[in-house]
């Protein structure tokens, strides 16, 4: 069996991270890592909500030293966590966060007091072994209960490898890496984590938030520096007009980038903006810069395949043949073009779902007799772009609010109905399905009553 | 005079009352929420319950005042625990804040 160094970094005193610009050495992270794995409770699950990127990093590598599995799930609702202690019954959770409530044996990151003696430990990268089960990502599937998809750390590895080889600045090494997906996101757990620890790259602990807060961060890194982010922050940092240093390469995914919006960052910034295809199955398997060129290109070794109009993705790092939940048009040497969405699926704020499973939730809800989620057409409105859900709901002896309250408890919160309208009865026809033009109908006689809604 | 000065000293109890109805009519038209915005409580906490707002929300509100005030919103602010508490409080620092 073969093993893989933990991270690329070759000397102690190679940067491994910042934190509000200030460097954190290979060395001192290592020493971190020991640390913290010693402390760990017997179970072998993690639940790593370190927000905290060097916490998270750390946390992780604590658990793969240590023979440990990562559970990364879609979202941490009091079902969720249900869910996942039945899935793992000795899973413990790992946060920085003093206020965590989370209904899981918790442990609470501590950060070390205490310098490393650069001569108290011998310099040796651990290594771990390619087939090791290095994490369960889940996604919500379309029956209510979370679909665990295993990661092993080689697969992980060849993964960002790839995308190392892709993403010159970063995969040349000492690139500084600034986020602003979450650790516990797959494409924040391959680009903002994985990526540079495999590259020998410096990650960044902080999570800009703010568009004042990506300008801010990334002043404060050297070059060359890079940031990983998606649709939603491009076109916040344009429409708050935020000036940015020079930087050396934007990276985008979770959604759709448009064509305009990755010119304007492109003219905007003087930086090539590149973007990353995958999914929590799959993870990323193609690239393209879309200012430039429609075609993306995939993984060298991942393949795709046309079934029934269905597209499938195996090979190089994929674990398994996995379905995709986009219309592919495949085009020679491993290139396609992105035609959208399978009808079913939502993506908002690089969360994804589908209609199928809101519903099934909406339903189960004691009370609601009928519901049906769909997505606005109307929601212009936003500056940032993010196009909202809204639903129907039959339920004569509930209030909206009620609903709400229940749908707070069961589903992430980026896709509560804005706004869920009671209405007497669902326009469904006889095969029991719901006819869009109805459903519009429906909206605008409610628009027309409770106009506030739909301005 | 300097710049921070100015809108304290300007901004009397009629005009925050006038600035709030202001920004929640900006919040409910921006993020389409599901309540008047005379129906704000403007005591009631912005994030989670009360509004019920989420994070991306507070980033398109981010957006909203600064197009429309000048007020640039950061993360590592320390008042924004306050910030955020309430529609009044929000107000309030939009006021001292803003530059247009």
């Amino acid at each position: 069996m073969q093993a893989l160094p933990l991270f690329a970094h070759t000397r102690p005193d190679s940067v491994l991270a910042y934190r509000g610009g200030r460097p954190i050495s290979a060395h001192r992270f290592l020493f971190d890592v020991q640390e913290l794995a010693q402390r760990l409770p017997a179970g072998r699950h993690v639940l790593n909500l370190c927000t905290d990127r060097y916490r998270f990093t750390v946390a992780l590598a604590a658990s793969l030293i240590s023979g440990r599995c990562s559970l990364l799930p879609p979202a941490h609702t009091p079902e969720v966590v249900r869910q996942l202690r039945a899935f793992a019954p000795d899973a413990f959770c790992l946060t920085d966060d003093a206020d965590c409530t989370l209904e899981l044996p918790l442990l609470f990151y501590r950060e070390s007091d205490v310098e490393p003696s650069p001569m108290a430990h011998a310099w040796s990268v651990p290594r771990i072994e390619a087939e090791q089960l290095a994490a369960y990502i889940f996604t919500s599937g379309s029956t209510g209960t979370p679909v665990p998809h295993r990661k092993s750390f080689g697969k992980l590895v060849r993964c960002v490898q790839i995308e190392a080889a892709r993403l010159a600045p970063i995969g040349r090494g000492g690139c500084a890496v600034l986020g602003t997906v979450p650790a516990q996101h797959m494409y924040g757990f391959e680009s903002t984590v994985l990526l540079p620890l495999q590259s020998g790259s410096a990650l960044c602990a902080e999570r800009p938030f703010f568009p004042a807060d990506i300008g801010a961060g990334l002043q404060r890194l050297p070059r060359p520096r890079a940031l990983v982010t998606t649709p939603v922050h491009l076109r916040s940092l344009l429409a708050a007009d935020i000036a940015l240093p020079p930087l050396d390469l934007v990276v985008s995914a979770t959604a759709m980038l448009p064509l305009q919006l990755a010119r304007e960052v492109e003219r905007r910034y003087a930086v090539p903006l590149l973007e990353i295809y995958g999914s929590t199955e799959t993870g990323q398997i193609a690239v393209r810069r879309t200012a430039l060129e429609e075609n993306w290109r995939l993984w060298d070794d991942v393949r795709l395949e046309l079934i029934e109009e269905r597209c499938w993705a195996q090979g190089g790092h994929v674990e398994q043949r996995t379905a995709l939940a986009d219309v592919l048009e495949l085009r020679p040497h491993g290139d396609f073009v992105l035609h959208g969405r399978l009808a079913d699926m939502v993506n908002l704020a690089g969360k994804r779902s589908s209609i199928a499973y809101l519903d099934h939730q909406l339903g189960s809800i004691p009370g609601v007799i009928d519901g049906a989620f769909f997505v606005r057409e109307d929601g212009g409105t936003s500056l940032a772009g993010v196009t909202r859900l809204a639903a129907l709901v039959v339920a004569p002896t509930l209030e909206a609010s009620a609903i709400l309250q229940q749908l707070r408890e069961r589903i992430d919160p980026v896709f509560l109905p804005r706004p869920l309208l009671l209405v007497d009865t669902l326009p469904r026809n006889e095969t029991g399905k719901l006819s869009q033009h109805m459903l519009r109908a429906l909206v605008a006689q409610a628009a027309a009553r409770v106009p506030h809604l739909f301005a | 005079m300097p710049e921070q000065a100015l809108p304290q000293t300007t901004t009397s109890r009629a005009d925050l009352g006038e600035l709030e109805q202001e920004i929640a009519r900006l919040i409910v038209q921006g993020l389409n929420l599901p309540t008047a915005p005379e129906q704000i409580d403007p005591e009631a906490p912005l994030y989670g319950e009360g509004l019920g707002l989420d994070s991306i929300d507070i980033l398109e509100i981010a957006l909203i005042v600064s197009k429309q005030y000048g007020v640039v919103l950061r993360a590592d602010n320390q008042e924004n625990e306050r910030i955020f508490r309430s529609l009044r409080q929000f107000a309030k620092y939009v006021a001292a804040h803003r530059s247009k």
